[in-house]
């Protein structure tokens, strides 16, 4: 089994190594490092169902408006996303159902506040493994 | 990380030189202040490429420069420093970075570490809920798209009109607590919904509140101007930002100078410096939704002070009056600034893009508020959680080779995840209780990335601003307790 994802080292940040068999497996892993980071996911429940669909110009400038829609919608929804399934994903094209949970301090340890994902480093790779991405997120 | 193998020429004991010809296309050399020791920790990373790709950016005057508190940023380094022609050249939201107007305020009180000390359990605790930290403990200032409109034009202004403060706190603050030319409209509706729950939080990261005490004073008579007066004083630190909507205008403008870059055909080696001619309409309107931010921030900062006014207040029993809790001053240490600087002997109108930077003009600017005229600007250089802080003086040296600016901070030296694996939150915890310092946090594994291990040691950052001469050092101090978010 793959490892969805990796924390990287990074002096003022961190940032998330992704692997994905397939660009949406990738996008969805990208999404689950993000929330791992600030939180414990399994204190998360995914009652709340919750559609994205954006669009980009380029797939790495589609992934970072991914993540930091998906930070959007937690500051301002005060939601915890857990499972992502996209739909439909095109390089410059992104429609997905987000399952989390209602920010709740008394279940919900926060470990730490992520600003944004940033262009530093961002890239996507593919193999024969699969899909490989590096997003550096400020903290 | 690869080190760092380019060439550096040493210009005297605290300059090194990043020759233009390091890389085609930079414009200007680059300029590190640092001590031969710190060099080689600076190499570890890529910081210094940061320092070379900055120097591409169209209309950037004199040099690409960074502060002896240098570490690896995105696109431009941390402590790095940019001065752009404001006729010709680029602002670029990298140069400013997602915490816009992340700054400190500091306040002093007539109260001693021998009457603090016995109180500062409860303190800590009064404080701790008296300011919201962040998400989920929302703001305790509910404001409308409407007020946050005007909190974003005005910001300390409208924070000490709503009765957060009074009125010698603007006097107190750089700009005085406003930039004029911001723009509720330049700002997206995201970045409001985003501020409109996070006003008046201090958030979490590397921000935090500090009861201090001076421990050591270099200029008394400049520290006496500052109401100042004697070792065991205590003094309040707040560090935090434009949380949110700051965030948000950032990677906004990141997206839109993108496009913008390449409309106006300007090359660059690193995509986070995406940037745009400050007379274009991209470029006027990221100054105008910066200075939104940054009025955010001030008011921000303006209503946390007041809440912990009122905190000392309520645990001391006595008046803010005679607590003596006058504002010392309030920088900002990530901002864009339209100012004046004489460059070859002209006076030329400048971008100065200060990231992890702090403005330092000397005695006698027209910036600088009239109590301090005869000393300089305040500067307030905030340590790691735990270890000593200094307040520091702008001087003329600052003003001629660096734009008036000086370091901000100790640096990061140890990645957070570095620093984790090193030390447990727990640990850091029961350490800095050990050394006197009482700490309340909302999470204990954060304390682990901000422990001390993973900075550089302030006291050689400051040292190497002072004997440098970009900054004067006036007074150092050191915490009593700790708030983090």
């Amino acid at each position: 089994m793959e490892t969805p994802f990796e924390i990287i080292d990074h002096t003022a940040d961190i940032g998330i190594a992704v692997q994905g068999s397939t660009l949406k497996h990738l996008f969805e892993n990208a999404a689950v490092g993000l929330f791992s980071m600030i939180t414990d996911l399994t204190a998360v429940e995914d009652s709340i169902e919750y559609p994205i669909n954006i669009s980009s110009d380029t797939k790495e400038n589609l992934l970072v408006d991914w993540l930091n829609e998906l930070i959007y919608v937690y500051e301002v929804e005060h939601i915890i996303f857990k499972h992502f399934n996209i739909n439909i994903l095109s390089d410059t094209a992104l429609e997905a159902l987000c399952f989390g949970d209602s920010l709740n301090n008394k279940r919900h340890l926060i470990k730490r506040e992520v600003k944004a994902a940033t262009y530093h480093m961002l890239s996507i790779t593919n193999d024969i493994n699969g899909f490989h991405a590096t997003v550096i997120f400020d903290i | 990380m690869s080190k760092w193998d380019g060439k550096l020429r040493k210009l005297d004991a605290y300059r090194w030189e990043i020759s233009p010809d390091y890389k085609p296309g930079m414009k200007v050399p680059g300029i590190v202040y640092a001590s031969d020791a710190m060099m080689e920790s600076i190499k570890e990373d890529q910081s210094l490429e940061q320092v070379a790709n900055v120097a591409f950016l169209p209309g950037i005057m004199k040099y690409s420069l960074a502060m002896p508190d240098i570490h690896w940023g995105y696109g431009f380094p941390i402590g790095g420093v940019a001065a752009t022609r404001v006729s010709d050249g680029v602002v670029s939201p990298g140069g400013v970075g997602y915490d816009i107007n992340c700054g400190v305020r500091l306040l002093k009180t007539n109260l001693t570490e021998e009457e603090v000390r016995p109180r500062i359990r409860d303190l800590i605790n009064h404080i701790f809920n008296n300011v919201p930290s962040g998400l989920g403990s929302e703001g305790k200032i509910v404001v409308s798209e409407k007020d946050l409109k005007h909190l974003m034009a005005e910001g300390a202004h409208w924070a000490v009109k709503k009765g957060y403060g009074q009125k010698g706190d603007l006097d107190a603050t750089e700009e005085m607590g406003c930039m004029r030319d911001a723009d509720p409209d330049a700002v997206s509706s995201k970045a409001i919904k985003r501020g409109m729950p996070q006003s008046g939080t201090l958030g979490s990261g590397n921000h935090f509140l500090e009861i201090q005490t001076v421990k050591e004073i270099f200029d008394q008579a400049a520290a006496e101007a500052m109401g100042i007066i004697a070792p065991g004083q205590v003094l309040i630190l707040i560090h935090t930002g434009s949380r949110g909507l700051g965030h948000q205008v950032c990677g906004d403008y990141l997206r839109i100078m993108e496009t913008a870059a390449i409309k106006y055909s300007i090359r660059l080696p690193d995509k986070q410096l995406a940037c745009a001619p400050i007379q274009s309409d991209e470029g006027k309107k990221y100054l105008s939704a910066m200075a939104c931010a940054a009025n955010y921030a001030w008011a921000n900062r303006q209503c946390i002070a007041h809440w912990i006014r009122e905190s000392f207040a309520a645990i001391f029993h006595k008046s803010l009056e005679s607590l003596g809790m006058d504002q010392v001053y309030d920088v900002a240490h990530n901002i864009a600034k339209i100012e004046t600087h004489h460059v070859d002997g002209k006076a030329v109108s400048v971008c100065v893009h200060r990231k992890g930077a702090t403005r330092a003009f000397p005695p006698h600017h027209e910036d600088v508020p009239e109590k301090y005229k005869d000393i300089g600007q305040p500067v307030l250089i905030p340590g790691d959680m735990g270890r000593v802080s200094y307040i520091a003086l702008g001087s003329e040296k600052a003003l001629a080779e660096t734009f008036g600016s000086t370091c901000h901070g100790a640096g990061r030296m140890q990645s957070r995840g570095a620093a984790k694996r090193s030390q447990r939150g727990s640990d850091v915890a029961h350490d800095l209780e050990a050394r006197g310092i009482t700490i309340k946090t909302g999470d204990m594994s954060a304390l682990a990335e901000e422990a001390s291990e993973a900075y550089k040691d302030i006291t050689q950052v400051i040292e190497v601003a002072h004997q440098s001469g970009i900054s004067k050092k006036v007074v150092m101090t050191a915490p009593i307790g700790v708030i983090k978010g």
